[in-house]
């Protein structure tokens, strides 16, 4: 692969279904090494942040302690009101955090002056669940306004807009008016536009919500393809649990403005610890079969089977030692994923003539067990 | 009609055009900062300055309360000290304006409110500064429906003119009035209606045309 210094150079590719999929084939010799990249990173320490309204205060965020490290697809999610984009927007200064500090590259965003706050904005691009286009300005000029009012010269500023149009796949778009443009096609505006200053962070706020499934996955593409091969960390806001299983690596689940819990996403999504990661994981949950719910008991009675609910996080249970530990088990229902290279689901097993061991050595395997109940056996 | 009546009639019309040309070019270069101001200065406005915004609003209500009958007698001392004179077009020209500025400042400011907070938020992210965003986002996005109130505001002024042209300012009010009314001539009258009618047509179609124009993207 030929290396280009100076500057992106990003190509077209194609995929074998023919769509569009395009990407920067080569990365600036900055970006080209492969050490961990060290710009890129956000940190929040003891962020409160409370908004004064005619009726009173709302506080919005409270004693928020997080790391989102550099190059992370980090996902925030929580339920609506929780303080998701109030936390977002603290990153870019947007909103200013009533107390404690947050931290881009190790350094203060709190005590920047006008002057320093307009260069860090620079360095984090951000997107829009409306996209925010200006309707005055085509596709070209909404592009180009981060660098116009940069101060970048006309010359540099033509080729840096038509690399990042190429890099969305719109440069067939680039002088009509967004008014023109399907919603995918605004998004993708807003993502050049949020990517012409080369930022180290791109911030999302509910981007996908605005668009249908179709679209929504080709935008998480383009976020994914974005963090793979320009290495920019993307923060984002979304409640679409699958966005955040498709393409996050990491996760904090806000609930009324605490994190509630943090992680990589196979952690916090397949060994979830809090009621609130739990109830914004129902949709995804595949609830008992109702043949078994409907005949399920809470106590052992003669002959009756015992119905346990074996979780992953992490690695695949082994089956042979199962069986060794529990010789008549019989699978009921299983719904086992791979994310992130390891393997995350739930098994619900039913036991037949348990003695009462078989529990003790099922979690002696390393297997995280949960008693559901008892049935009877079929007449 | 005759031909001396035809002429007078013709620089009526110019007297009118200068008019209300000159007082709509002023209220333009007055209103719009004003309209700014007041947007921008509000609470979570980008130049926030409550205390300033509130005392500028009241000043702009006064005048706005104000008939324009009233203002155009109100305003002779200065309209003195303005032009020297207090009778023609010159001196017409200050009531006009005088009146027209707020009157066009709160069309342009409701205008300029409308625009999606999301798009100042958006020119903030990518850097913009304050001055970027009046040239970049409020006023550009704002316009169709500035412009729109421009020809609201031209054509209002239109029918002040008139009113001052009973004050010895000349133009088609004025000669509306001293022949139409004052000597019965139903004719001068009714083409004083007729000329004045097609100059608010035009005004209005040229106006609607450049709307169209701004919004047809
Ligand atoms: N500008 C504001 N003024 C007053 N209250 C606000 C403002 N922005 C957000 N809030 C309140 O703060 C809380 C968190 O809001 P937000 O961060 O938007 O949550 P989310 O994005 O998770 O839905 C909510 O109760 C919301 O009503
Ligand atoms: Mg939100």
């Amino acid at each position: 692969m030929a290396e280009v210094t100076g500057s992106l150079a990003f190509e077209r590719l194609r995929d074998p279904g023919g769509r569009i999929a395009t990407g920067a084939r080569v990365v600036p010799v900055a970006r080209a090494t492969t050490a961990p990249r060290t710009a890129g990173s956000v940190r929040f320490e003891a962020v409160s942040k409370s908004y004064r309204t005619v009726t009173g205060t709302v506080r919005a965020l409270e004693a928020i302690e997080l790391t989102i490290p550099a190059g992370a697809i980090f996902g925030i999610i929580g339920r609506s009101g929780a303080g998701k984009s109030s936390l977002l927007r603290t990153i870019n200064r947007l909103e200013e955090p009533s107390s404690g500090r947050v931290l881009v590259d190790g350094e203060a965003v709190g005590t920047l002056d006008a002057d320093g706050l307009v260069a860090l904005r620079r360095r984090i691009g951000m997107i829009f669940q409306h996209f925010n286009l200006l309707s005055a300005k085509t596709v070209r000029q909404n592009v180009a306004l981060p660098l116009a009012v940069a101060g970048v010269a006309k010359a540099e500023i033509g080729p840096r807009v038509d690399e990042v149009l190429r890099l969305v796949g719109l440069e067939d778009k680039a002088d009509v008016y967004p008014s023109r443009l399907s919603g995918g096609q605004k998004q993708r505006v807003g993502i050049a536009r949020a990517l012409v200053t080369r930022p180290e962070i791109l911030l999302c706020d509910e981007a996908t919500s605005a668009l249908d499934p179709e679209t929504t996955l080709s935008i998480l593409e383009l976020l994914r393809d974005i963090n793979r091969r320009l290495g920019i960390t993307v923060v984002l806001i979304t409640h679409e649990m699958s966005v955040i299983r498709e393409v996050c690596s990491d996760v904090v689940v806000l609930e009324r403005g605490r994190v509630a819990e943090t992680g990589p996403v196979w952690r916090v999504f397949g060994r979830p610890t809090h009621s609130a990661t739990r109830a914004l994981l129902e949709p995804l949950t595949r609830a008992l079969p109702e043949d078994l719910a409907a005949r399920l008991q809470p106590h052992r009675t003669p002959g009756a089977a015992l119905v346990l609910r074996i979780t992953c996080a992490g690695e695949a249970p082994d089956l042979a030692a199962l069986g060794a530990a529990a010789p008549s088990v019989r699978l009921i229902q299983a719904g086992l994923d791979r994310l992130q290279g390891r393997a995350v689901g739930r098994m619900i097993v039913a036991v037949a003539d348990p003695d009462p061991e078989v529990e003790a050595r099922l979690r002696a395997l390393g297997a995280e067990i949960e008693r559901i109940g008892y049935v009877a056996a079929d007449d | 009609m005759s031909p001396q009546m035809i002429d007078r009639l013709w620089q009526a019309g110019l007297d009118t055009l200068v008019m209300v040309g000159a007082s709509a070019g002023i209220a333009v270069l007055g209103g719009l900062p004003l309209a700014l101001f007041l947007v921008t200065s509000g609470p979570g406005g980008i130049f926030p300055a409550p205390r300033t915004n509130r005392m500028v609003g009241t000043l702009v209500n006064g005048f706005r309360a104000v008939p324009f009958i009233v203002l155009l007698v109100a305003l002779i001392p200065f309209t003195r000290l303005v032009t020297g004179t207090t009778i023609g077009v010159w001196a017409a020209i200050v009531p006009l304006a005088v009146s027209a500025t707020p009157f066009f400042a709160r069309i342009a400011e409701v205008s300029l409110r409308e625009v999606d907070a999301g798009l100042v938020e958006a020119a903030q992210s990518i850097g913009c500064r304050r001055r970027h965003i009046l040239i970049h986002v409020l006023l550009p996005e704002a316009l169709p429906g500035i412009v729109g109130g421009f020809t609201i505001t031209v054509v209002s002024m239109i029918g002040a003119s008139a009113m001052a042209g009973a004050v010895g300012a000349g133009g088609l009010g004025d000669v509306a009035i001293r022949y139409g009314y004052q000597r019965f001539d139903t004719t001068v009258m009714a083409a004083v209606i007729a000329i004045l009618v097609a100059i608010v047509c035009l005004v209005q179609l040229v106006g609607d045309t450049v709307v169209r124009r701004l919004t047809a993207r």
